[in-house]
Order: C-alpha cells, then sequence, then structure tokens
C-alpha cells in the first residue's frame, strides 16, 4: 500500500544545526502520527519542509505517490495537506467567520469579484466546523482579539474547512486550557477519523501523546531516534531518558 | 563606440559611482537601521547640492581664498545634514517607528515634497553652476584623454574614505558598535540600556550629512536644478537595493556597476540619459529583488 | 451594501450633479475632482493589501494619451470611444506591468512604481514628435455619444458623466471589496503567508486588484483630457502620484467614498489656495499629509465616521494608525 505521506533521506542544516539528517518517515492513511523530541530538534522545520516552505538540501517528500519536494505551499495545500501553526497565523483583521469563509472559498475555488464572501451553505459549514472545536462564540469577534489558546483553535478550524486528505498540526493544544484540552481533542480526533483525514503533530504533552497517536517518532538531534507505537516508544529507557526526562 | 570614447565613459562612471555610493550609503545605513526607506533622501541631496553652491557663489562674492571652497564643501554638507537630519528625525520620524509601514513611507514622501518646494523656494529655478572647487584642482591626463582631477581623484577618494571610515567607525568605535547592535536587535540593544532613540537620531543625522555630502561634492561638476533630487533618490534607492538593504560594502560594489553601466549607455544613447536610472532599477529588481549580497531569510513559522 | 448606504451614495451623487446644474462655475471643479476621485480611488484599492503606488500616474497619463492618439487619428471622435480606448490601454499596460510588479511589497512595490512611471513620464516628454513632448498632445473636444455640444453644454455633459462614473466606481469597489477577491486582498495584507496555505495566489489576487486600480485611474485620465483637450507628461509626473496617494488619505482610505471627499476638498482648497500659495503649494501638501499620519490617519471619512458615530470611538493612544478601518473593534490590539 502506498504510503499517504512518505519522506526519504531528508537533510537540512541551518548554520551549524543539522535539523535533519537523512530521515525517512511514512504516514499511512488514518494514522495519528505524533513526533515528539526535544526543542529546537527539528519538528517544526520538517513540517515547513512538508508543506513546502522550506526546501530540504536533500531527500524527497511525497505525498499520495506524486513528489512534491519543490513545490510550494500553495499547491501543496491543494493537494490535500492543510496545516496549523505553533503560532497561530490568522487574518488579524478579519473576524473568524471571515477566516473560516475564506478557507472554505479557497477551497471551493469559488472566486469572485462580485458576489459576497460566503453563501450561507458555506456559513453553515464554517459554523460546524468551529461549534465542533468550541469557538463558534468568537465567531464575529476579530481574530486579533482572541486569546491564545482560541487562535490556535481557529487556526486548526481553518485547516479542517480546507477538507485536507493530511493535517499537519504544531503543538495543537499549547495555550488551550487544561480543562478543554481533552474536550477539543476528542472531538478532533473523532472528527478526523470521520472524514477519513491522518494527522501529523508535534507535541510535548505525553498526555496527549498517549492517548491521542496510534504511532509516535522521537525525533532527536536531526534523526529519528525510535519509532513505534505510544506503549513502545514511550516506555523506551533511551526515550525517556533523552526526550521525556525522568 | 571608440576605446577612448569607452575609457570616457568609464571615468565618467568611476567618478559618477562615488557620489551615487556616498548618497546611497547613507539611505541604506538608516533603512538598516531604522528600518525607514528615506525617500526625503533625494531631497537631502539637492539641498546639499544648492547650500554648497550657495557658499561657493558667497565666496567668490567676498573674494576670499577660492581654495576655501573646499571645506565649504564639507561645511554644507554637514550643516544640512544635522540641521535637516535632525529635525526630520525629531519632528517626525520619532513619532512614526510604530506605524504601519505604508505611513511610513508617506511621511518621507511628505517630507521629500516640503523640501522640494523649499528649495524651490529659496533658490527659485534657475541653474546655479559654481564650477570652482573642479576648475582649481586642474587635469590630469589619462591615457589620451584629459579629465579633471576633481572627478577622478578627488571624488573616489572620498568615496573611498567614507567606506574605509563608516566600516572602522562601525566595527571599533563605541558608538559605532552600538548601532550595529539595535540595527541587529533593537529590542535585544534596549534590554541591555543602550538608548535607542538616541542611536536612531545619530543614525540619520549620518545618512543625511551623506547624503548633502553627495550633493555637495556633485554640485561643482553640473548645474544644479530642480529635480535632481527625484533622479538621486531612484538612483541610489536602485543601488542600495541592488546590494540588498542595509549592505555597506556591497552597495559600493553595486554603485560602480550602476555607475558605469549608466555611463556606458549615456554615451551610447544619449536620449536614455534620463530613463536609465528608471531603467536600471527595474532591472536589479526583476532580476534579483533581494539584493545581490544578502543571504538569509528570516523564517516566520 | 446595505439599501441605505445605496440611498446615501446615490443622494450625494445627486446634490453634486444639482450643484454642476446650478452653479456653472462649479463645473470644471467637479470633473478635475471626480477624475481624480476616481485615480485616488485605485490607490485606496490597493492600500486595502496594504500595499501604496507611487506611481500610479503612469495608468493616469496612459490612458489619456492612449485616447488622445486615436481621437488625433480619427479627426476627433466620440467620448465613449475614448474612454473604451482608454481603458483598453491602461488595462493592458497594468496587467503586462502588473504580472512583475505584484512579486514585490511594501518599499519596493511603492519604488518600483515610482520608477516605471518616471519611465513612461521620460518618453512621454522626450519624444515629441510623437508626443508632443512637454507641451502636451492636444486632441479635439469629443462629442457626447453622438452629440455634438458646445462648450457650456459638454461641460455639463461631462459633469454628470464624471459623477456618474465616480458612483458606479464608488459602489462597484464597495461590492469589490466585500466579495472573496476583496477580502482576499485584506489576507494579503495581515498575513500573506496564512493565504498561500490556504491555497490561494497572493499574487494572482494582487494582479486582479492592480489592473482594477488602473482602470479607475484610467476613466479619470479621460476625463481630465476631454475636458482640457490636453494630455501632458505631468500626467505621470511623481507628483501626480503623490496627489492621488495624498487625496486618498486626506478623504480616509476606509471607504471608496474617502477618495472623492478628498478630491473635492483637495480640489477646493486648491482654487482659493492657488490664489495666494503657489509657490507653496508642495509644502502645505507635505506639511498636511504628515498632519494626518500623526493626528487623523483615517482622514476625513475617519473624522466624519468619529464624529456622528455615538459612542466614543477614538483610536486608543498606542494606535499604530492604521488606516484601513474606520471602525475599529472595540479593545483592538496593536502589534
Amino acid at each position: 500500500m502506498t504510503a499517504l505521506l512518505e519522506v526519504k533521506d531528508l537533510s537540512i542544516r541551518f548554520g551549524g544545526v543539522v535539523a535533519a539528517d537523512g530521515i525517512s518517515l511514512a504516514v499511512q492513511e488514518g494514522e495519528n502520527l505524533a513526533i515528539i523530541g526535544p526543542n529546537g530538534a527539528g519538528k517544526t522545520t520538517f513540517l515547513n519542509i512538508c508543506t513546502g516552505y522550506l526546501s530540504p538540501a536533500g531527500g524527497t517528500v511525497h505525498f499520495e505517490g506524486r513528489d512534491i519536494t519543490r513545490l510550494a505551499p500553495r499547491k501543496i495545500t491543494k493537494l490535500g495537506i492543510a496545516r496549523a501553526f505553533q503560532i497561530p497565523q490568522l487574518f488579524l483583521e478579519q473576524t473568524v467567520t471571515e477566516n473560516m469563509l475564506l478557507a472554505i472559498t479557497a477551497r471551493r475555488g469559488a472566486w469572485s469579484a462580485v458576489r459576497p464572501l460566503g453563501d450561507a451553505a458555506a456559513r453553515e459549514e464554517a459554523m460546524m466546523i468551529l461549534g465542533q472545536l468550541k469557538v463558534a462564540d468568537h465567531a464575529d469577534r476579530r481574530a486579533d482579539e482572541l486569546p491564545e489558546g482560541t487562535r490556535k483553535l481557529v487556526d486548526i478550524a481553518i485547516a479542517l474547512a480546507l477538507g485536507p486528505r493530511l493535517l499537519l498540526m504544531d503543538e495543537p493544544t499549547s495555550g488551550v486550557a487544561s480543562s478543554e484540552k481533552f474536550a477539543v481533542m476528542d472531538v478532533l480526533v473523532a472528527a478526523l477519523a470521520a472524514r477519513g483525514v491522518a494527522s501529523v503533530f508535534v507535541e510535548h504533552d505525553m498526555d496527549m501523546v498517549t492517548r491521542y497517536a496510534n504511532r509516535v517518532a522521537v525525533w532527536n538531534g536531526g534523526r529519528i531516534q525510535k519509532d513505534g507505537t505510544p506503549q513502545d516508544v514511550l516506555s523506551d529507557p533511551e526515550v525517556r531518558r533523552t526526550v521525556i526526562g525522568h | 563606440m571608440t576605446s577612448e570614447l569607452l575609457l570616457i565613459a568609464t571615468l565618467d562612471g568611476i567618478a559618477y559611482a562615488a557620489l551615487v555610493f556616498i548618497v546611497s550609503v547613507g539611505l541604506t545605513l538608516i533603512f538598516g537601521v531604522l528600518r525607514v526607506l528615506n525617500v526625503a533622501h533625494g531631497s537631502l541631496y539637492a539641498v546639499g547640492a544648492y547650500v554648497a553652491a550657495s557658499f561657493g557663489l558667497g565666496i567668490a562674492a567676498a573674494k576670499i581664498s577660492p581654495w576655501l571652497s573646499y571645506p565649504a564643501l564639507a561645511v554644507a554638507a554637514a550643516i544640512v545634514g544635522i540641521v535637516l537630519g535632525s529635525a526630520i528625525e525629531r519632528l517626525l520620524l520619532q513619532r512614526i517607528y510604530d506605524k504601519e509601514e505604508v505611513l511610513q513611507l508617506l511621511a518621507t514622501f511628505a517630507v521629500f515634497m516640503i523640501l522640494d518646494d523649499v528649495q524651490r523656494l529659496i533658490w527659485g529655478v534657475q541653474p546655479y553652476f559654481v564650477a570652482t572647487p573642479l576648475q582649481l584642482l586642474g587635469n590630469v591626463q589619462i591615457g589620451s584623454i584629459t579629465y579633471t582631477a576633481y572627478q577622478i581623484i578627488l571624488l573616489p577618494a572620498v568615496a573611498v574614505v567614507v567606506l574605509v571610515g563608516l566600516r572602522l567607525y562601525l566595527r571599533h568605535a563605541t558608538s559605532g558598535k552600538v548601532i550595529l547592535a539595535v540595527a541587529e536587535d533593537r529590542e535585544a540593544a534596549r534590554a541591555i540600556g543602550i538608548n535607542v532613540s538616541r542611536v536612531y537620531l545619530t543614525t540619520f543625522i549620518i545618512g543625511a550629512i551623506l547624503a548633502a555630502l553627495g550633493g555637495s561634492l556633485a554640485s561643482p561638476t553640473t548645474s544644479i536644478l530642480p529635480g535632481m533630487g527625484t533622479d538621486m533618490l531612484v538612483l541610489s534607492f536602485a543601488v542600495a537595493a541592488s546590494a540588498g538593504l542595509g549592505r555597506i560594502e556591497g552597495a559600493a560594489i553595486t554603485a560602480l556597476l550602476i555607475g558605469l553601466g549608466r555611463s556606458i549607455a549615456v554615451y551610447w544613447a544619449p536620449e536614455l540619459d534620463i530613463l536609465v536610472p528608471y531603467l536600471i532599477m527595474t532591472l536589479v529588481l526583476l532580476v534579483r529583488p533581494q539584493g545581490l549580497f544578502s543571504s538569509f531569510q528570516s523564517r516566520r513559522i | 451594501m446595505s439599501w441605505r448606504g445605496l440611498g446615501g451614495l446615490v443622494l450625494a451623487a445627486l446634490i453634486l450633479a444639482a450643484v454642476g446644474y446650478w452653479l456653472p462655475w462649479t463645473r470644471t471643479l467637479l470633473i478635475i475632482a471626480m477624475s481624480k476621485g476616481l485615480a485616488a480611488l485605485g490607490i485606496i484599492v490597493l492600500l486595502r493589501a496594504g500595499q501604496v503606488s507611487f506611481g500610479h500616474a503612469m495608468f493616469f497619463a496612459a490612458s489619456a494619451y492612449a485616447a488622445g492618439f486615436v481621437s488625433r487619428a480619427l479627426g476627433g471622435t466620440d467620448i465613449a470611444v475614448m474612454l473604451i480606448v482608454g481603458v483598453v490601454a491602461a488595462a493592458a499596460l497594468s496587467a503586462v506591468v502588473g504580472l512583475f510588479v505584484v512579486r514585490y511589497r511594501q518599499i519596493f512595490f511603492g519604488m518600483l512604481n515610482l520608477a516605471l512611471s518616471m519611465v513612461l513620464y521620460s518618453i512621454l516628454e522626450k519624444f515629441f514628435e510623437i508626443t508632443g513632448g512637454s507641451d502636451g498632445l492636444r486632441m479635439r473636444r469629443p462629442s457626447m455619444f453622438g452629440l455634438v455640444l458646445d462648450r457650456n453644454d459638454f461641460d455639463l455633459a461631462l459633469v454628470f458623466l464624471s459623477i456618474g462614473f465616480a458612483l458606479l466606481a464608488t459602489v462597484g469597489v464597495l461590492v469589490y471589496f466585500a466579495s472573496p477577491l476583496g477580502q482576499a486582498l485584506r489576507a494579503i495584507k495581515s498575513n500573506e503567508t496564512r493565504l498561500e496555505y490556504i491555497g490561494v495566489s497572493a499574487r494572482s489576487v494582487l494582479l486582479i486588484s492592480y489592473v482594477i486600480s488602473a482602470v479607475t485611474g484610467a476613466v479619470g485620465g479621460v476625463l481630465l483630457a476631454a475636458l482640457q483637450e490636453l494630455a501632458s507628461p505631468s500626467f505621470s509626473y511623481w507628483i501626480q502620484s503623490g496627489e492621488f496617494v495624498f487625496i486618498a488619505i486626506l478623504g480616509g482610505a476606509a471607504h471608496p467614498i474617502g477618495a472623492f471627499a478628498g478630491a473635492l476638498v483637495y480640489e477646493g482648497v486648491q482654487i482659493y489656495a492657488s490664489a495666494f500659495a503657489t509657490d507653496v503649494w508642495e509644502l502645505i501638501l507635505g506639511l498636511v499629509i504628515v498632519g494626518i499620519i500623526l493626528f487623523a490617519p483615517r482622514g476625513l471619512v475617519g473624522l466624519a465616521y468619529e464624529t456622528f458615530a455615538g459612542r466614543a470611538r477614538k483610536a486608543p493612544a498606542d494606535d499604530s494608525g492604521a488606516i484601513y478601518d474606520v471602525a475599529p473593534a472595540a479593545g483592538e490590539q496593536r502589534q
């Protein structure tokens, strides 16, 4: 079976830091892959490369069998990969609803210079996704007024609205109130499963990893230290020592 | 084109490049530190030229030694740079550093318009030509060409002094290093107690003096007309942008390239002379928008 | 846009038309104001994406000259022909120039447009056999949709035409701003990376707005040339571009009507000021721009909103001076 996302021999360095050194990794359909590892190890860089923001020095990235290594973010998004960011990237001067409608319009390709942004169906869809992530109350607020946790959720909502087949998230619940984290992730992972969307998420919170990932990869010093089920990886003494710290 | 014409074009190019470099390095310094594109740089150049010309006329009228016109050039630049530079920075720029880039651009554009009018009010629209500093130094023989010593020796010499002086100052003098620190990371500099506001003022004044110096040095070589500011603005922006905004040594190289390019183009097709600066800038930005020498790309996500 | 808003715009247009009808000495002022307002409207469109062009005059000029060439070639023509020619010429030029220019932002965008407009200016001025040089290109007064009118009637008809175009353009731009493409413009300004990450080409979105802005300027250029029976190189000079930017900021960049409010005030003041202040006009302009940037970045429209909006909606003290939002939402924070 062709992997959904296949990364081969990826390497990139910044100045003296090796962010990736011959990394190979595959993500299958239906997987929720968590990437864990020390700070600055290159996890976000990996997401940047997969989505075309950076070009690797060597190696390839394939999505559904297609080489996307040198494609721009715009093209990769249209092929079916959506991204949520470590620092939420929103259209700050516009409302949450407008942010969502732009994503939905982009997905449909319904660009017009005349008809207003978002018809009834689009608005309904936007509200549904916002509701699932429990941020529907903020729909009419400007994005730059939102608290950090809400911004993160809206960022994810925008990614979902693009209807991707693979969702890449960078610390999805950081900034979200701890009382809300499980509730949100429950809904998110269920929504992804229902739509058949695979996910890769960078995570520091091991509770999130144990509960929501069905696979874990440890990224350390530009190499994959270990790759397996959460139980295997998190009980590995090397991993516990270098990454988790106990 | 004969080899003689080519030689003349090259010498012209070098002389012109020296002037353009002096002005551009001020522009790029201001941008590198304050992150503002000083559109008024062109007017500072023009006013420098006018003031130098006025001093020159004054010296001639007072019948004192014409050799004083050399220090007069420097004094003109200093006065224009300090007076106008501090006025612009304190009265206006200081209040808009935190505003949107568009507004900052508009603000310096407005200053450009104000100074353009002021210069017309004070000096009128007739051409000024005070060539004494040029004539006093006589000519030199290069190959089969006779060329003015002022243009082929003095101007490049001043440009080199400016280049080396800036480099030494920024890297070795305490206040210079402070400027570099602020350019590198404003918040970090502020955090260690640097008076960023004063650094901005100093930097802007240095940049303004350089623009005015370019103007005062240019005044003996050409007749001073309204509109010389615009041409120099576009050209100096082309030089700064093609080196990468903020890169000082790079600007020396691009100034030479652009100066030579312009001179050769003008000899080849004289009708192109006003067109050339604008064409050059367009070409440079078409080919390499981030500048020839900048390599780093900031990551935002 | 609400029916009330539309009604307000139509009412404003009718009032202007009435002024032009009953007070013949205002006609030139109105035509010039509408013409420059149309160009300033182009600036407002680009400002929505956070970009300012210091060379917008190039489309104003290109359109006027294109219409002039055709008029001369035909020994005089109709205003409709001139408008079509002008718009097509500007649209074509902006599409070509735009392909190149939309790859740049901020300073580079502004300065590139400046450079290109000055290239056009130099060409118009130098090649006098073709363009008439600094004397400009003379053209015959066109017929008005088939009717040959004398001076007075022509001016009146031109007033109505100009106001009509201004109204049309204002409504058109409002519709555009509310549309997906117009909203995408705002997204370019606030987070271009995110826009690319939802699969949208910022360059394409900007190019479309660039052509639209050129077209509104083109209509303005033809109207002015028809009034003066002349197109001159100054139509492309950097000061003309500066004037357009000034009018947009003066009127207020948040709403298209700001372009025309600004133009009316600007032209009105200029007529009186020119009596005693021709020499210092640029100076005054520059000072006023500075004043607006420091104290009233939302322009006249912003001031009007703040005065009449009921609740005090003054910008907070640490406002970065955004000129795009007439009504900042409560509690907004600036980066």
